[in-house]
């Protein structure tokens, strides 16, 4: 048992850091935003080019620096820190660790582009009546020669306007929720038929409902087993979980450092609110709150290779105390802050959207707590 | 950064496990199992069976006595502890007292104190808290006026833990009433044998005599027995309690609990299925599952720091709010869980009864241990008191 980060890891840490500093300020990210494309493309390729954090994750066949999951959540809480809208999760995380898994042609053709910083990757899981449920699919891919038609409706596809590449999930057989019949496509994003309708989200992000619509897909886009692509698609899901929870320990850990310079400067009846005891403690329960969640990431991202029934129960474990301390941590924030809190001028409010979507992103605490209690808690 | 253990962790693992299961001794199991109040010998018999090993204080440096263990090796020790059942060591020798004299005592004073209670022979108890020094211990009144090679002390202390027992404590007295409260203090250990102590029983809840008052009326105590300088005993107690806290944590300890309610819940019934059939019970075990992953977490973070090279610190605190807060939930479910059977008081129960338990066994010591457990979150500086410490010492506001 080893809880030291290697040397590798803290350089990835400190390089990232500083030049997010650089580049990120909450001027420079509100003008991204403001933007025709929403983002600033050129940052994504420096992270790429000038940086190479985008192969951190990658084994060195690839191109990348040989790395995993622990690599994938220290910079996933560093993007967190400075709530970047960069598609680290959807591109390197979701479609890195799918091609991962499969391996072959597929693997060797794309990895490399991912490193490079040459694709973007949106996650087009969701639909409008699945909720958390990954097996809930009406979109259907169809076999038709040696591809397939796709057709069907994906909600809130994060990064979707900036993808080159969409992940799908679609049922090739069976119906409902049945885990059979499930299977998993990395697409070209702009192949006819693939109707968008793109739209900015509360926390920052661009994102599209996606419509397929009689889209020929080509037989080599099957990532996995026809039909029996779950297991994957809920591996891919449970590491984004993971990543996403290390955000939030970025988040939450912004969020506090906020609240308590706020709390320094802000005089009330004479003195620094800071000096008050019902504010001393609430702020020390959001420090126990982000500690707890630098401990669950921890936890989960170690046991994300796990045989998958432990995998599962680890990362709703996770999820579950994450999504309750983003929630804990936020509102806190906010009534510390007080009126200014909920304005668009401080940063404070920035993460407190970011942290308030993340509670729910791949799947509620109570979504979580029914799937820690199905694994682990039988009568 | 990786969770499994070592192939040498692993063989520790089962070197450990191997000693707990040929050396606990018999007798003791049965009274634990039958829900009895241990004795003085009861406790003392795992201790020296561990003292004779050399086991006894993994925490302590080797030099003193430990044993050289890694923190890996620390945490197997414990979760195999719990996972056996086993009674724990008293702490006021082995976790609190004992540090404080390696790190601040005379060579003499070290060897003088520490082999006794390596061994067992003495029996340590804690002289803190007073009647108006609870939360504000830097309050305290007990005063010890020089008198040549001696202190004369004077005062009352309570919550004594297992005083009844104790060969030896040690006290914070006032040596210096005209200085600022926490500069004035001396660290004494005082031998309870001595003339002018008197230690009167505190009954608490579940019927148990667990703490006790302490009565220094003129008691002799020679100067050589003060740990440290003299007016500088705060020091000392500021270490101690940042010890004691990590301590507190207990993770093995409420795993083994957890477990317990679990098993709990699968016996019950709730109409015609089991306890944990029900879904608000089960999200309150599945609740406390996870909140007890994410202190062991923290605790194995802290444990990683402190191999670094930091000692436990003012983020202990987080250790001792968590752990305690863990604690009492525990005690909490498992009284929920045993329903009508809560009630009947197991100290009540007749002679002839013992053969005629009422109720399940689990469920006798339910209600005591619940009453009992709300010391967690007042002792050891209570969990507003640990706020307070993380919000200077961690946060500084």
């Amino acid at each position: 048992m080893d809880f030291s980060y290697t040397e590798t890891q803290d350089m990835i840490r400190e390089t990232l850091s500083r030049f997010l500093a650089d580049t990120y300020d909450f001027d420079s990210r509100g003008k991204m935003i403001a933007s025709a494309t929403g983002r600033d493309a050129g940052i994504w390729k420096a992270l790429a080019q000038d940086l190479g954090m985008l192969g951190a994750s990658f084994s060195e066949e690839h191109g990348g620096l040989g790395g995993g999951h622990l690599e994938n959540a220290l910079i996933m809480e560093e993007l967190g820190k400075v709530i970047a809208i960069e598609p680290y999760l959807q591109t390197v995380v979701l479609g890195g660790g799918a091609l991962k898994a499969v391996g072959g042609a597929i693997a060797d053709a794309v990895i490399p582009e991912i490193i490079g910083g040459n694709v973007v990757i949106a996650f087009a899981y969701a639909e409008p009546q699945g909720r958390y449920n990954l097996a809930n699919l009406r979109t259907t891919a169809k076999k038709d020669g040696a591809g397939y038609v796709l057709n069907g409706h994906k909600g809130v596809v994060y990064a979707a306007p900036w993808a080159s590449h969409l992940l799908v999930t679609a049922r090739t057989g069976g119906s409902g929720s049945e885990a059979a019949g499930v299977s998993l496509f990395l697409i070209d994003a702009n192949l006819p038929g693939i109707v968008r309708r793109d739209y900015p989200t509360v926390d920052g992000f661009q994102a599209s409902e996606v419509y397929f619509e009689n889209v020929a897909i080509p037989g080599d886009a099957l990532l996995g087993g026809d039909g029996a692509g779950l297991p994957l698609i809920e591996q891919i899901v449970d590491e984004a979980t993971v990543a996403v929870c290390a955000e939030a320990c970025g988040v939450t850990f912004k969020l506090h450092q906020g609240t308590l310079d706020y709390a320094r400067q802000r005089n009330q009846f004479g003195q620094p609110i800071s000096r008050f005891q019902v504010l001393q403690h609430r702020m020390v329960d959001m420090f126990m709150e982000v500690e707890q969640s630098k401990s669950m990431t921890t936890m989960a991202t170690l046991k994300l290779d796990l045989p998958a029934a432990e995998r599962m129960a680890a990362v709703s474990a996770c999820k579950a105390k994450v999504s309750r301390a983003a929630k804990f941590v936020g509102q806190n924030a906010i009534q510390t802050h007080g009126g200014i809190g909920i304005t668009q001028e401080l940063a404070i409010g920035h993460y407190f959207k970011r942290a308030t979507m993340i509670e729910g992103q791949f799947g509620s605490a109570d979504h979580h707590y029914d799937r820690f209690e199905k694994l682990t808690l039988a009568a | 950064m990786q969770l499994e253990f070592s192939p040498e962790e692993i063989a520790f693992q089962q070197e450990v496990r191997s000693f707990i299961a040929e050396n606990y001794p018999q007798n003791l199991r049965s009274v634990q199992d039958e829900g009895h109040d241990l004795s003085k010998e009861d406790f003392l018999s795992w201790h020296r069976i561990l003292a004779k090993k050399g086991w006894i204080a993994p925490a302590w440096p080797v030099e003193y006595g430990g044993t050289g263990w890694t923190a890996t090796q620390r945490f197997i020790w414990s979760e195999e502890l719990a996972a056996a059942d086993c009674v724990g060591t008293m702490p006021f020798g082995l976790s609190m007292v004992g540090p404080v004299i390696y790190t601040f005592g005379t060579p003499e004073q070290k060897a003088r104190f520490l082999p006794g209670i390596l061994s067992g022979d003495d029996w340590w108890c804690q002289g803190y808290s007073e009647p108006g020094s609870g939360s504000d211990l830097a309050s305290l009144r007990t005063k010890a006026v020089r008198d040549g090679d001696h202190y004369i002390v004077n005062g009352q202390k309570t919550w004594t833990t297992m005083a009844q027992h104790a060969d030896w404590g040690f006290f914070l007295v006032r040596t210096d009433p005209d200085a600022k409260q926490q500069e004035g203090i001396s660290f004494l250990l005082i031998d309870m044998k001595s003339p002018g102590v008197t230690v009167r029983p505190i009954i608490t809840l579940g019927g148990e005599h667990e703490v006790n008052e302490v009565w220094l009326e003129d008691v002799r105590v020679p100067v050589d027995q003060r740990i440290y300088e003299e007016n500088k005993g705060w020091t000392c107690a500021k270490f101690l309690l940042a010890h004691e806290r990590t301590g507190i944590a207990a993770v093995a300890r409420s795993k083994r609990g957890v477990e317990k309610i679990k098993q709990i819940a699968r016996t019950e019934m709730d109409g015609d299925k089991p306890l944990l059939a029900n879904a608000f019970f089960k999200r309150k075990i599945s609740e406390l599952e996870i909140d007890l992953t994410a202190l062991e977490f923290t605790e194995l973070r802290s444990l990683a720091g402190e191999a670094a090279g930091k000692g436990p610190g003012p983020e202990s605190s987080l250790l001792k709010i968590k752990g305690s807060e863990i604690q009492q939930r525990i005690t909490e479910l498992a009284l929920e869980a045993v329903g009508h059977y809560g009630a009947p008081y197991f100290r009540g129960f007749g002679e002839g009864d013992n053969e005629h338990p009422i109720g399940p066994d689990y469920a006798h010591r339910a209600a005591p241990t619940y009453f009992n457990t709300r010391k967690t979150t007042i002792y050891g500086g209570s969990n507003e008191i640990q706020r307070n410490i993380i919000a200077k010492m961690v946060l500084g506001i």
